[in-house]
């Protein structure tokens, strides 16, 4: 379809986001500056999106955290008991940490902020479509903020799942201050395969996670 | 321009008109309801009622088994009936629950045994009644009536108070005395009528055997609660659709502000930005400031969304100075500032003179490293508070800054290390600049919250 060789078909991507004017810039975007994504579908409410999502079978959802019906989090727990091979990608335009985590809680793969430039958004689609998890430093400040261990915590229920160990935190704390994996890998000497793995442990720890911080945290946050 | 710009203003930016006289009552009214409104509701049940749903309603309220409140009520009966007091005051005050809600329906053995508590309830009453001697048969008589038609009242008053919710109609005050026609509500004024005449026929026909002023009080007593049966439904009624009226009001004023806010943010902005257009830099900036604006707005500590919070101390804090020096960089060089802030703390001396660091840090790096984007990362620990201000830039080679460059040496080094801090510096030509600053926390200060 294109003159350089091509490994991969284009990911399918399914777009949900209530306004239509920003669907149709993603959209256009998308498929003007590289043939690396194809958009399957879009949708601009929770039911549309389940729907959608469910008839067109893409492999990444770009999922908006505020919808009028329910927002992302409501279009996961609908749409992901049925479909485990979608990954979802959140793409907000929210700087509040309870949408944010409650998308990731409810199993997102990764979260980016809408003033991402379409360069770096294809590169999130392709990565979250290759299993990774993407972390904007945003994301990875507010998951920091999570596992924080702060003075009078709630006890924690499974410490083998609750704490970060001390790699993922290094690894969290350069991905907040703006590294790129590769730039994490050679200044923890470590592969960028193994960022890779910390950064998916952390989001599964993150989607796992009962820590009774981490449904409090957002509040707490709220205040400060 | 102008124009478009004033509509909005004089159209969102005020609260709808509304009668003065209306607006005058509201507000005095309504303060006695605001109070009831803070706490949760209760509401009487709907179904799985057995009289009027005031048990299972303070049941679901409680949080406790409705047999529980019944039997409390039957036994409190026997007290010279305090227990149907109680009933019938929470009768009268808490409203029904909406239908719309959903309840747990009631089991056939729950509704047998609360019948079989509403007799033992009050056989207790009479009981309790014969013992102290409180009920002597020529007082039983009117008493039971006055009784019966109360209750017949107030059965009715559910009904009208079921079709008020349904028309959605605010009623003058002939529909609420009449509470929307049917014969229903004449059975309710055939009732406080009947009252009334008892009153007074106890006067007419008793009077001369017995004690007079027994009898006056009787009479009194009876027409007085008479005449609360026909108007109380009307009461009750003003007082709810004062709250509905309030409430209406609150939403009104708080659309208002939301769409005053915005004009004053967001519309401007556009408009400045159409202007502006052929400038991208000027225009980058404009939104970039107003997204922060509408942002700290919707999204902020004391934002528009966030819930109040009570004796809260909110001086400056640590992430807000911070995400201050960051906006005013990103305002003055027309760059991008992303900070990431985890944990918080109180702002003192050191923490000051941190921020401050930071903030030249980040103007160093808008001014020199010739790019659009600094990341700000700043950890709040129990020892520490670390900032680290990155750039992609140019980047340089810390050996040959000149002498007269004194941004780093003085604003951020010295600044720092007099207040006990440190500073590293990662930068290479080519390969951008971090600016790594830490301060340590005072031990007494607690770190992080």
């Amino acid at each position: 379809m294109s003159e350089t060789p091509q490994l991969k078909a284009p990911i399918s991507v399914f777009l949900v986001d209530d306004h239509a004017l920003f669907r149709a810039g993603v959209r256009t975007e998308l498929d003007s500056i590289t043939n690396e994504v194809r958009v399957v579908g879009e949708a601009g409410s929770v039911a549309e999106a389940v729907a959608g999502i469910a008839r067109t079978k893409p492999q990444v959802v770009l999922l908006d955290v505020h919808m009028p019906d329910g927002g992302g989090a409501e279009v996961l727990r609908r749409a992901r008991t049925d479909l485990p091979d979608v990954v979802f990608l959140a793409l907000s335009v929210s700087d509040a940490a309870e949408d944010v985590i409650a998308v990731i809680r409810a199993g997102a793969r990764g979260y980016v902020t809408k003033t991402i430039s379409s360069k770096e958004l294809v590169r999130a689609i392709a990565r979250v479509a290759e299993g990774d998890a993407v972390f904007s430093p945003r994301l990875a400040g507010f998951v920091l903020d999570a596992f924080a261990d702060r003075p009078g915590s709630a006890p924690i229920s499974d410490p083998e799942l609750d704490l970060l160990t001390p790699r993922e935190r290094d690894v969290l704390r350069l991905l907040a201050r703006g590294y790129a994996y590769k730039e994490i890998a050679s200044e923890l000497f470590i592969s960028v395969k193994t960022v890779e793995t910390h950064v998916s442990s952390v989001l599964r720890k993150t989607q796992l996670s009962n820590r009774y911080e981490l449904s409090r945290w957002a509040s707490d946050r709220r205040l400060v | 321009m102008d124009h478009v710009q004033e509509k909005p203003r004089t159209e969102t930016g005020m609260p709808l008109p509304r009668p003065p006289g209306e607006g005058a009552v509201v507000p005095a009214a309504g303060s006695a309801l605001a109070e009831v409104d803070e706490r949760p509701k209760m509401y009487r049940r709907r179904s799985s009622r057995v009289v009027a749903g005031v048990a299972s309603g303070l049941a679901d309220h409680l949080g406790i088994k409705v047999l529980w409140v019944r039997a409390t009520f039957a036994i409190l009966a026997a007290f010279g009936g305090a227990g149907m007091v109680a009933y019938g005051l929470l009768w009268v005050f808490v409203p029904q629950r909406r239908r719309e809600e959903t309840e747990a329906p009631a089991t056939p053995r729950e509704k047998q045994q609360a019948i079989g508590l509403l007799i033992l309830g009050v056989g207790l009453l009479v009981a309790g009644g014969a013992i102290t001697g409180a009920i002597n048969g020529w007082v039983a008589v009117p008493l039971a009536l006055a009784l019966v038609g109360a209750a017949v009242v107030w059965r009715e008053a559910d009904e009208s108070q079921r079709r008020r919710w349904r028309d959605g109609a605010r009623s003058g005050v002939a529909g609420m005395v009449l509470g929307g026609g049917g014969w229903s509500a004449a059975i309710r004024i055939l009732a406080g009528v009947a009252l009334v005449i008892t009153g007074i026929g106890v006067v007419v026909l008793r009077s001369g055997s017995l004690d007079q002023v027994q009898f006056a009080l009787l009479a009194v007593l009876a027409t007085l609660v008479g005449v609360a049966v026909l108007t109380v439904p009307f009461w009750l009624r003003m007082g709810r659709d004062l709250g509905e009226e309030r409430r209406a009001r609150i939403r009104t004023e708080e659309r208002a502000e939301i769409a005053a806010h915005l004009h004053d943010s967001v519309l401007q902005t556009l408009a400045l930005i159409q202007k502006q257009s052929e400038s991208p830099k000027e225009v980058a900036r404009l939104a970039r400031s107003q997204e922060r604006e509408l942002r700290g707005w919707l999204y902020g500590p004391s934002g528009y969304g966030t819930p109040e919070k009570k004796g809260e101390d909110r001086s400056v804090a640590f992430s807000q100075a911070i995400a201050n020096a960051c906006g005013e960089v990103e305002d003055t060089f027309a760059i991008s500032v992303s900070q990431v802030v985890v944990g918080e703390a109180q702002l003192d001396d050191r923490l000051t003179a941190l921020v401050l660091a930071a903030r030249e840090a980040m103007v160093n790096a808008a001014k020199h490293a010739g790019v659009d984007e600094v990341s700000v990362y700043a950890e709040v620990e129990p020892t520490a508070v670390t900032v680290f201000v990155r750039d992609r830039g140019k980047g340089f080679d810390p050996e040959t800054v000149s002498e007269d460059r004194h941004g780093l040496a003085d604003s951020i080094r010295g600044r720092m290390e007099r207040n006990g801090g440190t500073v590293r510096l990662r930068t290479a030509p080519g390969d951008g600049t971090e600016v790594q600053l830490e301060m340590p926390v005072k031990a007494d200060s607690g770190g992080t919250r």
